[in-house]
């Protein structure tokens, strides 16, 4: 969270108050992406954090047929979670940029920043999910229908955010990506079925019998719930300020597009002395 | 009047009808892409070499040669229309995006097609696969909405790749996930047809549904999606 | 069937107009106004944006800051429109390089709605009829590209021409059929836009030049360094 970088207590204590003074203006409140609210979000998520850290580890039981690996599920089933609410939220968002009265680059950058913090989180539901798989079922990957989909939903949101990265302006760029986001929602639902008809057809490696056997006590049930709830709030304060980062580089975008313009103006002032005077009519040019 | 009195499809036409022709004049495909599309199945003898595992997984090789081809002839089809501007020339002219994205698809699915048919004889020849007249008939069903959905998928993306960079590798990256249930779905209801791995023939048929709601989705996102995806 | 007169207004109009190329302003604010029947030469050195000028009339590009119409429709909301009004001859010729010289008039003729007499009147007009017809394009000369592409741009009968180098790669007997082609066109009420170095060769047929340097064109601006936007 963005505490000024230059408060060390030694320095406070013997700067004199005008020479602070330039220090403020040189960082005009506001330029960074933290506001009281994100500030609060901040503490409340790492507090939170703590507890998931504390509850997973500490304080709730291991599990009766998993043991120790049980606590993985803490953090797997909280960024499953919030992976996939990230992708709503990239769908939802690019909807709302497509639509006429709704048009605002503001719902791009939720959508990509969103899918940004989707992506970072799948890889850990992924990492997490094949990890627990090992120790659980003596494997890191199975063939199952909500596995299989969620690995897909990744790799279909890397090349979402590859779309984002082809240039052009930020209309264009949004315009391509909300679309692209788009079509990924005809696209998941159909892998999931697909598979799910693949894997009932072929009875052979089916998980179900061996996911269900989790008796979940009310310690175990209430640190799932606490992480879910933490991952959500990491998700909604990274969304939050990766949203503000990306407005403030599209602003330097065209901060840099107006330095390039006065830069294509003067030289065209220079050319233009050289040349004669533009709208000149008729007179020797190259 | 200028510009807008063609139609959609009439437009789609025009575009077929131009893309055929070009592959008929030039047989890139034909003396390209179908060698390749053979090559790879040799590849695929050579790399799983038992029988027994060929004659199983036959069909599934015809799909992934299917889908590795789709991806040169994608190429091949933006690379007509990059090559001299005529993707700008087209945008000038005003032809209405939707009647490009089917014209295109039209002429991508009839090469396909073709090039499926030639897969599917060559499994029968070096695989050892059999096919009855009840299997005949669901493997020809299985193709139309199968090659449907791929040309959809790959004008789609295809368009999106054309004129960025690194398109060689984006398309890609875009194409095969989405065209994962083609593959499944393609893949299960040949396995019934062919009856490889004792698959029965009507097993096959639930995929054919599930293919014809594939075409159906990526047809209908594909003609609205073109136009804000070729747009500068 | 001749471009419609749409509006009594110019048929250019752009105020302040910057068009972006990935990050470059390659126009950095042109303002200039097009009366119809007019053939307007765009004049400057290489780099100065009289391509990204053409193609920002073309509708091609989107305005990044300024404002602009072109044949009556706002450059900003009614791009779709103005491309189906406009013909663009850019570097690339925009062809099939597979198909026959007919078959790609065929075509793009076609996009338009144009009947057969019509393609052959434009096969004709670039003297393109006879024996070139039903050569692949891709083993024509340089300059008999060039007069395919404009046989295409006659056969879509666009009401604003847009031509980037049009004379390059033509032999005498082209550049005069191009000029007697254009000629031809502003009589049957479209205007012109012309990029070209030839001074010698398009500043005859010119009706106006206009200097484009810097990305800029119009009367001197008040604020060259202010870069105020």
């Amino acid at each position: 969270m963005n505490r000024n970088e230059g408060s060390a207590p030694v320095a406070t204590t013997h700067t004199p108050s005008t020479a602070s003074a330039p220090a403020m203006t040189s960082r005009p409140r506001g330029a960074g992406t933290g506001t009281t609210f994100t500030r609060w979000l901040g503490i409340v998520t790492l507090a939170s954090m703590a507890a998931v850290a504390l509850f997973g580890l500490v304080l709730s039981p291991e599990d009766v047929v998993q043991g120790e690996s049980v606590r993985i599920l803490y953090v797997h089933v909280g960024t499953v979670w919030v992976a996939y609410l990230a992708f709503v939220v990239t769908a939802v968002s690019s909807a709302a940029y497509l639509w006429r009265r709704t048009h605002s680059l503001t719902w791009d950058r939720i959508a990509g920043a969103s899918a940004e913090i989707g992506v970072l989180f799948m890889a850990v539901t992924l990492l997490t999910g094949s990890l627990w798989g090992r120790l659980s079922w003596g494997t890191f990957w199975v063939w199952d229908a909500r596995v299989t989909t969620t690995a897909f939903l990744f790799i279909t949101y890397v090349g979402y955010l590859a779309v984002r990265g082809l240039g052009g302006s930020h209309e264009q760029r949004a315009r391509r990506s909300a679309v692209v986001a788009l079509l990924a929602v005809i696209e998941i639902p159909l892998v999931h079925f697909s598979v799910k008809l693949w894997r009932s057809v072929h009875q052979d490696a089916s998980v179900a019998g061996r996911t269900t056997d989790v008796t979940l006590d009310g310690l175990m049930l209430f640190t799932l719930l606490l992480a879910t709830v933490a991952f959500t709030l990491l998700y909604v304060w990274y969304v939050l300020h990766r949203q503000r980062v990306m407005t403030m580089e599209d602003a330097l975008d065209d901060k840099g597009l107006d330095l390039a313009l006065a830069e294509r103006r003067r030289e065209a002032a220079t050319n233009g002395v050289s040349n004669g005077a533009p709208s000149a009519t008729g007179e020797v040019t190259n | 009047m200028a510009g807008g009195a063609t139609s959609v499809w009439a437009t789609a036409r025009l575009v077929a009808a131009k893309d055929l022709r070009v592959e008929r004049r030039s047989r890139v495909v034909v003396n390209q892409v179908l060698p390749f599309a053979a090559l790879v199945m040799v590849l695929f003898a050579f790399a799983l070499d038992a029988d027994a595992v060929l004659e199983r997984t036959a069909p599934g090789l015809v799909w992934l040669g299917t889908i590795f081809s789709l991806l040169i002839v994608v190429q091949r089809s933006f690379a007509i229309e990059t090559a001299d501007g005529a993707l700008d020339a087209l945008r000038v002219a005003g032809v209405s995006p939707p009647g490009i994205f089917l014209g295109k698809s039209f002429a991508l699915a009839v090469q396909l097609f073709v090039l499926e048919v030639l897969l599917v004889l060559l499994a029968i020849v070096l695989y050892e696969s059999e096919l009855d007249a009840a299997g005949a008939v669901l493997l020809v069903t299985t193709l139309v909405p199968a090659t449907t959905g791929l040309a959809f998928v790959g004008t789609l993306y295809g368009g999106l790749a054309a004129g960025t960079r690194g398109r060689e590798t984006l398309l890609p990256l875009l194409l095969f996930p989405v065209v994962a249930p083609v593959l499944i779905g393609a893949t299960r209801a040949t396995e019934a047809a062919l009856g490889a791995g004792g698959a029965a023939t009507d097993e096959g048929w639930p995929w054919v549904g599930m293919l014809v709601i594939f075409a159906a989705l990526f047809g209908v996102g594909g003609t609205l999606a073109f136009g804000p995806l070729v747009e500068e | 069937m001749e471009p419609a007169v749409a509006s009594s207004g110019p048929v250019v109009e752009l105020d302040d107009a910057v068009a972006v190329l990935g990050r470059f302003p390659a126009l950095a604010g042109v303002t200039m106004s097009v009366e119809r029947g007019e053939i307007v030469l765009l004049r400057g050195p290489n780099g100065a944006g009289k391509t990204t000028l053409l193609r920002l009339c073309a509708g091609l590009l989107p305005l990044a800051r300024g404002s602009g119409s072109v044949v009556g429709c706002d450059l900003s909301t009614q791009r779709d429109t103005i491309r189906s009004r406009v013909g663009l001859l850019g570097h690339s010729n925009g062809l099939y390089h597979d198909l026959t010289v007919r078959e790609n008039v065929q075509f793009w003729g076609a996009t338009v709605g144009a009947t057969a007499d019509e393609i052959q009147a434009s096969l004709e007009r670039m003297g393109l009829a006879a024996r070139l017809s039903d050569v692949a394009v891709g083993r024509l000369s340089a300059g008999q590209k060039r007069r395919t592409a404009l046989a295409c741009l006659v056969a879509r009968r666009a009401q604003l021409w847009l031509l980037d180098e049009p004379h390059a790669g033509l032999d005498a007997a082209g550049r005069d059929e191009l000029d007697r082609t254009l000629h031809a066109a502003v009589a049957a009420g479209a205007t012109v836009m012309v990029a070209s170095h030839e001074l010698e060769r398009a500043g005859g047929l010119a009706t106006r030049i206009v200097d484009v340097v810097g990305g800029q064109a119009g009367p001197p601006r008040s604020d060259h360094d202010g870069g105020s936007l």
